[in-house]
């Protein structure tokens, strides 16, 4: 198989590299992001391979492999047939559509919350990457008709459990942080796991699809 | 013996954190590595202390802490100038000390430096997180409940203390980093880089930046001339501490140690290991410039610098 086209293997720093496979949100490059990054993973000079969209992030140690070595070798492994993707672990998660964003949300797309609601639940969203913060999971891609641009003015403090899109993107904010994203629902379900490791529900490559509950908290009705 | 707390905590100083040298392998889940920000420092007063260079130890920002031994132990203070004394007499730092029951560590105030670091002879007991015992405020994990030290709260020892504990071993000046008041850090080109203009990248690299007030164990955002670049949309991947990311208004942000795991913004730059501690222990205000370097060099400064650690096996 050959390499993207559009590889671009550049430095971060001294002891860490990016390999970018592309600059697009695809399931396909992003499938193959995360076959790097395992292979990637099981090497002794590696001290950690993050996945990112469309890329990889390689923090390596210096004293056991050069740069242009490590170079070489993650060119090799992307000449390599990538195995065959897992099947992501799928996560059903209950929302309660009431965010403050919710309805002008919907007003400035020009659709009725229920539309937007029906367009949220609607597809399989894959996890893209997780980072940010611990358990922020990156979600998408967004159906076309919720498209946003973010908040002009991002909000100083945004509870956990917040259900937000922006752009191509949705995801739940897993701590109180600040956030610039549209509110338009809630969760009960933890997302930021302090006590298990990872410490994050979802994994790079697990899918989600949320649906509406009525429960008062946001669980399951 | 290792029963028993080692050190009270009388005044806690500004902002004193348990760190170590961070937290590893879990920026896959959004954690970043954490430790200490100047991990040179850290390693340097453990070292002196007799400690494997990771043990867990204090990190003093702006201002010492006021701590009392309650039993006899080896301790070292390396990283900012806070003006340290023992028992209000000027103490030597980067130097072990043995402090006997009773004996007072205190500082006069800041004269050079953001943080300060005090390594105990056996290594600080803390909550461990995912493998370390850093600090972590944002989640509330690692060190003491996940926050800053108060008043009153005593200190117990991981483990033994090493045999022999040799009080009075020094880093000399010429083999720690150059700190100064306004350091060119070395910095790798970032993968970015070709989304500045070709003005900016050069003002990049020949620029003077001033750390501004938004400077915190999460990063600090530099104030210079407006950088121009390439408004091209990435999608979010992964970073790495010492990274300069440039977001559209082009004020650079360098990422310090409990940076975000992911962003979009373009990375121009990547500061090298042997620069962060220099840039660690930079306040707001401060200036500091970026000179270019290759992989490799970074990579023999740091060899270089880390060496004089080794003398102190």
């Amino acid at each position: 198989m050959p390499a993207p086209r559009s590889l671009h293997i550049e430095p971060l720093g001294d002891a860490a590299l990016l390999v970018e496979l592309g600059r697009r949100v695809d399931t396909a490059l992003n499938t193959r992001a995360l076959a790097l990054a395992a292979a990637l993973q099981k090497r002794r000079d590696v001290r950690e391979a993050v996945p990112g969209y469309a890329s990889v992030a390689v923090h390596y140690d210096p004293e056991q492999v050069t740069y242009r070595g490590l170079v070489g070798v993650i060119q090799r492994l992307l000449e390599a047939k990538p195995p065959p993707a897992p099947h992501g672990r799928l996560h059903r998660i209950p929302v309660v559509y009431d965010g403050p964003d919710l309805e002008a949300s919907a007003a400035e797309l020009g659709l009725s919350v229920e539309t937007l609601v029906r367009l949220h639940t609607e597809p399989t969203y894959r996890c893209f990457m997780i980072g940010f913060t611990p358990g922020w999971a990156y979600l998408g891609p967004l159906p076309e008709q919720l498209r946003l641009p973010r908040r002009r003015v991002p909000r100083t403090h945004v509870p956990p459990g917040s259900v937000a899109m922006a752009g191509s993107q949705t995801g739940v904010y897993p701590l109180p942080t600040p956030g610039g994203w549209h509110l338009i629902g809630r969760t009960s379900l933890r997302l930021f796991l302090p006590q298990s490791d990872p410490p994050s529900l979802l994994r790079t490559g697990d899918r989600v699809k949320f649906f509406a509950a009525v429960g008062p908290d946001g669980g399951p009705s | 013996m290792t029963s028993g707390p080692v050190l009270r905590i009388e005044e806690p100083g500004m902002f004193t954190t348990i760190q170590d040298l961070g937290r590893p392998g879990r920026r896959a889940a959004g954690v970043p590595p954490g430790g200490a920000m100047d991990r040179f420092a850290l390693a340097a007063a453990n070292r002196l202390a007799g400690n494997p260079e990771g043990a867990a130890a204090l990190e003093c920002s702006l201002s010492g802490p006021t701590v009392v031994a309650l039993r006899s132990c080896l301790v070292a203070v390396t990283g900012a100038d806070f003006g340290l004394t023992l028992n209000g007499v000027p103490a030597p730092d980067w130097t072990g000390i043995f402090l006997m029951e009773g004996d007072r560590l205190g500082f006069t105030g800041r004269r050079w430096g953001a943080r300060a670091y005090i390594a105990v002879a056996g290594g600080l007991d803390a909550e461990r997180w995912l493998g370390s015992a850093s600090t972590y405020l944002l989640v509330g994990r690692g060190g003491v409940h996940g926050r800053t030290l108060h008043a009153g709260e005593e200190l117990t020892l991981a483990g033994p203390e090493p045999r022999p504990a040799v009080a009075g071993r020094c880093l000399p000046v010429g083999q720690r980093p150059t700190y100064e008041l306004s350091p060119s850090l070395a910095a790798v080109a970032g993968p970015h880089v070709r989304l500045l203009s070709p003005p900016s990248r050069r003002a990049f690299f020949r620029e003077r930046w001033t750390v501004s007030r938004d400077a915190d164990r999460m990063g600090y955002r530099l104030e210079g001339e407006t950088l121009q670049v390439k408004a091209e949309e990435l999608v979010s991947f992964g970073l790495a501490m010492g990274c300069v990311q440039v977001p559209p208004a082009g004020q650079p942000i360098l990422l310090m140690a409990d940076h975000q795991t992911a962003g979009g913004y373009p990375v121009v730059a990547g500061v090298a290991r042997c620069a962060l501690p220099l840039a660690a222990q930079l306040l707001p205000g401060a200036h500091l410039s970026f000179e270019e370097v290759t992989v490799e060099a970074a990579q023999a400064e740091w060899r270089r610098l880390r060496g004089a650690l080794d003398t102190l096996r």
